[in-house]
């Protein structure tokens, strides 16, 4: 099936079979593999992107669904060669052990800010609940959130 | 960043130099490589515990679209997996494990079949239409239940199912003496649950056998490159130097990375096969059966205590499932890594410990963060709580009578270890200061006549790591030295690039190694490249694991960048015409002594050692060095951690309300890593406690085989962390540092967990299997007293 | 992760949606995904046909003065955002942030997972769903149309097109639940409905999820509540009738077994009761 996705700002059209998750479409059609597949019951995160601007799981949509829409991964995060603010929080603050969960991490925490942009700590936990971290422990990760909806001093 | 003196790079909490790729989706881990013509493998998995094959039916699946290759254990011929740490005196049984079962399987997930396809959803098709027949034979879970006689048996050349029985040096009258002469004997059946070590990136290989040359060169999601080489190139006949092993960026291990898997060396041996590349990934359930797991012990425990508090001695007999076959480092874990443990940070008289370990239908066990080590550190600390309770005196002060007293280079522990330094009660006092201790204990009895439970665990812990001297790990059986080697490069424009055999995977080495060698010889950070995890790339080493990384691969940096050092000394005293013993070094530059002006840098000694138009007599050209090290006594790591928490008894909830960590790891590179360390190990050890645990139904059906049913730490669990330290510098390595990775792990299992029993004390709660999830401790609360 | 081949098409209307169901035996609505597609990732579900009905849009949560109308396709992250009590908070507590902006009440009742939150809240809340098929339009009352494990009273040619919520004067209610620690489904989830007077229970109903092999009422626990004083005591008293109530029906695991989860009913029933009573 013919589908066009803008991802990053650039549009793809491509013949896809109906049953190819969009995460798929990302990392072996498109080779952007900043975008991670680390479960396949759609709890971990790690291929957190942004639909239309809000955050999504992309192994829990097909390809075929995100026709004509806009995706925004990792690698389309940094504007003009700077980095995203999270992006340079989570580097300041340690956010990050192995750093396979970090594209979810940031993409899912970027979106939540647009929602609420003077975040409690209590409530960058709770929305940090879709995204799975083995190295950190999180306190890191909340920093750097706390410090990215601070405007980087946190 | 801006470059700091390098006179103060030592101990600054500088950003990591690895993260820029990582942030910004640029990193590329193996399931990210991609090579022209790759075949995807999809690896085909017994549904069933334990079988005999009758048939396999291949038929459907080789006539699926895009199918290139099926193979069946009958026509495989890559070699076994091997098990690489044969413990000594225990009678170990090493029975095979074949790559693909031949004619039974054994564990829910053993490979039965590979089928080889154009791309991953047509090898899924098709291996979904293999049709194998099974005649199923009954199972045994659990490793108490497969020692005894009558339980089923997994493989015809180990009777009842022990693969060995292992005793350390000791003096069993003795203790038995010392327990017989002691006032109060306390005792547990502990369960060290079976965990899924969960590292985020799943398991991974990519493999091109290149005919012509007959080079493999295998991408791969490991620990420990130089190892994997080494066991690749006995299980497929390939010359070890014609094995490539790289590790691009590897998202976590945990352990799980360590062991040599059929899964990756089938990759190689396919690609050996068809002659075109083979890529494997799992999905999170197939790592769930197939990836090793964690812990798995029952534990039958006892503390020997007098009334003054005195403790004389500790005794265990440990059965540690070991799964269905014996993984690469299986045996060592419940053996060495645990029992080696018993005296934690105290001074017992007397210890004694038996391990038998068990094969079971399950997935293999192996090395999990801490490794043995947790499960020890948890059986002290939870019979200290018992003891002091049994004699009522508070737990702290029980602890305080049995800490091992200051020392700075060595202590000589009864199991035979000698400690390097430690200072236990400093770590404590800090503890109990941050949280309070004296006031806790009155708020919390004034709680309790308000209905609420508030409860407080407190651990001090001593932990084996840096591993390790090889004479000890041949004398342990371990099959591999536990030395280290770092090459020093430097080009002629002053960049660095140093090669180290280790395999860091998210521990930040990249960072703090530019720092140890800005550190000893005053490059700025941005001119040092740590360059790892690639055997054609790196000089030989055995992994990264057992938190050694940082304590044997950064002493050999330090000692080869130290002979760089004595190098550039002698070309200064050269280039200067001076005398060497007038030459001194301070921070990247050699000056004559007295005139800090009449001076050559780093980068000056660099360019003209190199050029080598000029040497001093008897000086070879280049600014290279290399170093071999093998550390001659393990580190000691030690601390204190405390945890304040508050059960809900109507529902068995616990909240964690504080959490306390006091680590002692010797001088700290980069303290903002080392903080990163230990808040990782926290949670994860804490998983354990609160929510994780491997669950089998008795049929060997794996219940936790998702992330929908294994629990993992999340965000919304913890308090904010709060971190002391203190600092005792290790004797024998050449800047004093000590291993971090695991002390998280090994400290704060035991610390929630006493803190829970602590709080449910008034309904007479004592023991509750882990993990402490609400449900088990709502059981507990309503089998006790309070129910 | 790679499920298993099917046809794929996009339907513009509810009457196309129906033609195709009624043409394909195998087929399957797709709305936003999130219970279907993890499902057959894991080929666990393997449906010939997905028809895909985001365009039918069906996405409202509007206050009609009356009562609430909630599209099918409306999003747990936009009724969290737009409505308010019981079926507010179970919403923002389903899954995750990322599940909730994409995740439909319409496909979450049609799915019927018996942790699900949202049950226990509409049977609660004395929802009704109205459903289109062959037949024509008719609409069902919550409580009957959740029947057992996965199975609701929809019929394979039927779809749901949105939910009415009656508004109640004087009602106000909460849900509160214990979130299984890794999926974060509903061990158990209690939604309450209550109208008091001077303290005393004039009308109530109750919902429970998670424990039971659906969301059911809990009537014996209603018939305690009802005409009586809400005080420790009747509180206590509506804990105990709730776990008779659904004593026959209970669902547990290895993990959370039926009498912890039985149990728990009650204790969240005591917190439901409180939290709409504040």
């Amino acid at each position: 099936m013919q589908v066009a996705i803008t991802v990053n700002g650039q549009t793809y059209e491509r013949d896809v079979e109906p049953r190819l998750l969009l995460v798929h479409f990302l990392r072996e059609v498109l080779d952007l593999t900043g975008t991670k597949v680390g479960c396949d019951t759609s709890q971990c995160g790690s291929c957190t992107v942004h639909l239309d601007g809000v955050a999504l799981k992309s192994c829990t949509m097909l390809a075929v669904q995100a026709d004509g829409r806009e995706v925004t991964t990792i690698e389309g995060l940094a504007q003009n060669g700077e980095l995203h603010p999270m992006q340079e929080s989570f580097w300041e603050h340690h956010g990050l052990q192995c750093g396979f969960c970090t594209p979810g991490m940031i993409m899912a925490s970027t979106a939540f800010l647009q929602q609420n942009a003077e975040p409690t700590e209590a409530e960058i936990r709770h929305n940090l609940e879709g995204n799975i971290c083995r190295c950190t422990g999180y306190q890191n990760i909340v920093r750097a959130v706390q410090a990215a909806a601070n405007g980087g001093d946190g | 960043m801006t470059a700091s003196p390098s006179t103060r790079i030592f101990g600054s909490g500088i950003r990591r130099r690895e993260d820029p790729r990582l942030i910004t989706g640029n990193a590329r881990y193996t399931d990210d490589i991609k090579l022209p013509g790759t075949l995807h493998m999809v690896i085909v998995r017994s549904p069933v515990a334990h079988a005999r094959i009758r048939s396999i039916d291949t038929s459907a699946a080789e006539a699926a679209p895009g199918v290139v290759a099926v193979y069946t254990g009958e026509d495989c011929s890559c070699g076994s997996v091997p098990c690489a740490w044969l413990i000594p005196d225990s009678n170990l049984l090493t029975p095979e494990h074949p790559a693909l079962a031949k004619d039974r399987v054994r564990y829910v997930g053993d490979g039965v079949a590979i089928v080889l396809a154009e791309d991953r959803a047509q090898a899924q098709d098709a291996a979904d239409r293999i049709h194998v027949d099974y005649e199923e034979l009954p199972a045994v879970i659990n490793p108490e239940e497969a020692a005894a006689a009558g339980a089923p048996q997994l493989h015809d050349d180990v009777p009842n199912n022990i693969a060995f029985t292992w005793i350390p040096n000791g003096d069993k009258d003795a203790v038995d003496a010392a327990f017989d002469a002691a006032d109060v004997v306390v005792s547990e059946r502990i369960v060290q649950q079976r965990l899924q070590p969960t590292a985020m990136e799943p398991r991974s290989a990519l493999a091109q056998w290149n005919g012509a040359t007959e080079e493999l060169t295998l991408w791969y999601t490991t620990q420990n490159p130089h190892i994997h080489r080494l066991l690749i190139s006995g299980m497929t006949g390939v010359a070890e130097h014609k094995v490539r092993v790289i590790a691009p960026e590897v998202g976590g291990g945990f352990g799980s990375k360590i062991p040599v898997y059929a899964d990756e060396a089938l990759t190689a041996w396919a690609a050996m096969q068809t002659g075109r590349p083979v890529k494997w990934t799992e999905t999170r359930s197939e790592n769930y059966v197939t990836t090793i797991h964690g812990r798995d012990h029952i534990e039958y425990v006892e503390l020997a205590v007098n009334n003054d508090g005195k403790v004389a001695g500790i005794r265990g007999k440990v059965y540690a499932g070991l799964g269905a076959y014996l993984s690469t480092a299986g045996p060592g874990i419940p053996t060495i890594l645990h029992g080696l443990m018993y005296s934690g940070a105290y001074t017992f008289p007397q210890i004694y410990c038996e391990s038998i370990g068990v094969f079971t239908n399950t997935t293999p066990v192996d090395a999990y963060r801490g490794a043995g080590r947790p499960e020890a550190t948890f059986l002290i600390e939870r019979l200290m709580d018992k003891a002091a309770q049994a004699i009522q005196m508070d737990p702290v002060e029980l602890r305080r009578i049995n800490l091992i007293p200051p020392f700075i280079d060595g202590h000589d522990v009864a199991i035979g270890l000698t400690y390097d330094s430690g200072n236990y009660e400093a770590a404590l006092d800090q503890a109990l200061g941050m949280v309070n201790y004296d006031t806790f204990r009155s708020q919390q009895a004034k709680a309790r006549d308000e209905g609420r439970y508030f409860g407080i665990g407190v651990t001090t812990y001593s932990e084996i790591c840096g591993l390790g001297p090889s004479q000890v790990a041949g004398a342990v059986g371990f099959q591999g030295g536990l030395w280290e080697s770092a090459i020093i490069r430097v080009s002629p424009s002053g960049k660095v690039q140093a090669l180290i055999g280790t395999s860091p995977h998210g521990q930040g080495e990249e960072t703090t190694f530019a720092q140890l060698i800005a550190n000893e010889l005053g490059f700025p950070v941005e001119d040092i490249e740590i360059v790892s995890g690639d055997t054609n790339r790196t000089p030989m080493g055995f992994g990264t694991y057992g938190s050694r990384t940082t304590p044997v691969t950064g002493a050999a940096l330090v000692k080869a960048a130290r002979k760089l050092r004595e190098k550039g000394r002698l070309m200064a005293a050269h280039l200067l015409e001076a005398s060497a013993e007038d030459i001194e070094y301070d921070d990247g530059k050699f000056f004559v002594r007295g005139a800090p002006d009449n001076a050559k840098t780093i980068q000056d000694v660099t360019l003209m050692t190199t050029l080598a138009w000029d040497l001093p007599e008897g000086m070879d050209p280049g600014f290279e060095e290399s170093q071999f090290y093998d550390p001659p006594n393990f580190v000691y790591p030690f601390g204190t951690h405390i945890a304040i928490v508050e059960v809900d008894v109507e529902s068995g909830e616990v909240k964690l309300l504080r959490y306390v960590a006091v680590d002692d790891c010797g001088p700290q590179i980069n303290p903002t890593i080392v903080a990163g360390q230990i808040h990782g190990g926290i949670v994860q050890g804490i998983g354990q406690a609160l929510c994780e645990g491997t669950i089998y139904d008795d049929e060997g059906q794996l219940l936790t085989g998702s992330m929908l049913d294994y629990a993992m730490p999340r965000a919304d669990m913890f308090p904010w962390l709060e971190l002391g330290h203190t600092e005792t510098p290790s004797p024998h390595h050449p800047v004093g540092v000590k291993g971090v990775g695991e002390t998280g792990t090994i400290a704060s299992t035991p610390t929630v967990y006493n803190a829970v029993i602590d709080a449910l004390a008034p309904l007479g709660v004592e023991q509750i299997d882990m993990p402490l999830s609400a449900s088990r401790v709502w059981r507990a609360i309503q089998a006790s007293n309070g129910g | 992760m790679w499920p298993k081949s099917f046809d794929y098409i996009r339907v513009n209307s509810v009457e196309e949606a129906i033609t195709q169901l009624n043409k394909h035996e195998d087929a399957k609505l797709l709305a936003g995904g999130h219970s279907l597609l993890p499902a057959m990732k894991l080929r666990l579900a393997e449906p010939a046909l997905l028809v895909d009905i985001a365009p039918l849009g069906l996405t409202q949560v509007s206050d009609r003065g009356h009562g609430w109308s909630i599209g099918a396709m409306a999003t747990h992250a936009h009724i969290a955002a737009n409505a308010n009590g019981a079926l507010a908070q179970a919403a923002a507590g389903i899954g995750d942030q990322q599940v909730r902006n994409f995740g439909t009440i319409g496909g979450n009742i049609a799915h019927a997972d018996p942790a699900s939150d949202p049950p226990a809240v509409l049977v609660a809340l004395g929802a009704k769903i109205y459903i289109r098929g062959s037949g024509g339009e008719r609409n069902v009352a919550a409580e009957d149309f959740f029947i057992d494990l996965f199975t609701t009273d929809l019929l394979s040619d039927e779809i749901i097109t949105s939910i009415y919520i009656p508004r109640k004067e004087g009602h106000t209610n909460a849900y509160a639940k214990m979130a299984h620690p890794a999926s974060r489904y509903a061990l158990v989830g209690v939604a309450v409905d209550i109208c008091t007077q001077e303290g005393h229970c004039r009308e109530v109903r109750i919902g429970v999820t998670g424990a039971t092999t659906h969301a059911v009422r809990a009537s014996g626990a209603e018939a305690v509540l009802q005409g009586a004083e809400i005080n420790d005591g009747n509180i206590a008293q509506a804990c105990e009738a709730i776990q008779a109530d659904i004593a026959d029906q209970l669902l547990g695991d290895a993990a959370y077994p039926e009498d912890y989860r039985q149990a728990m009913a009650g204790v969240f029933l005591g917190r439901a009761i409180r939290a709409a009573t504040a």
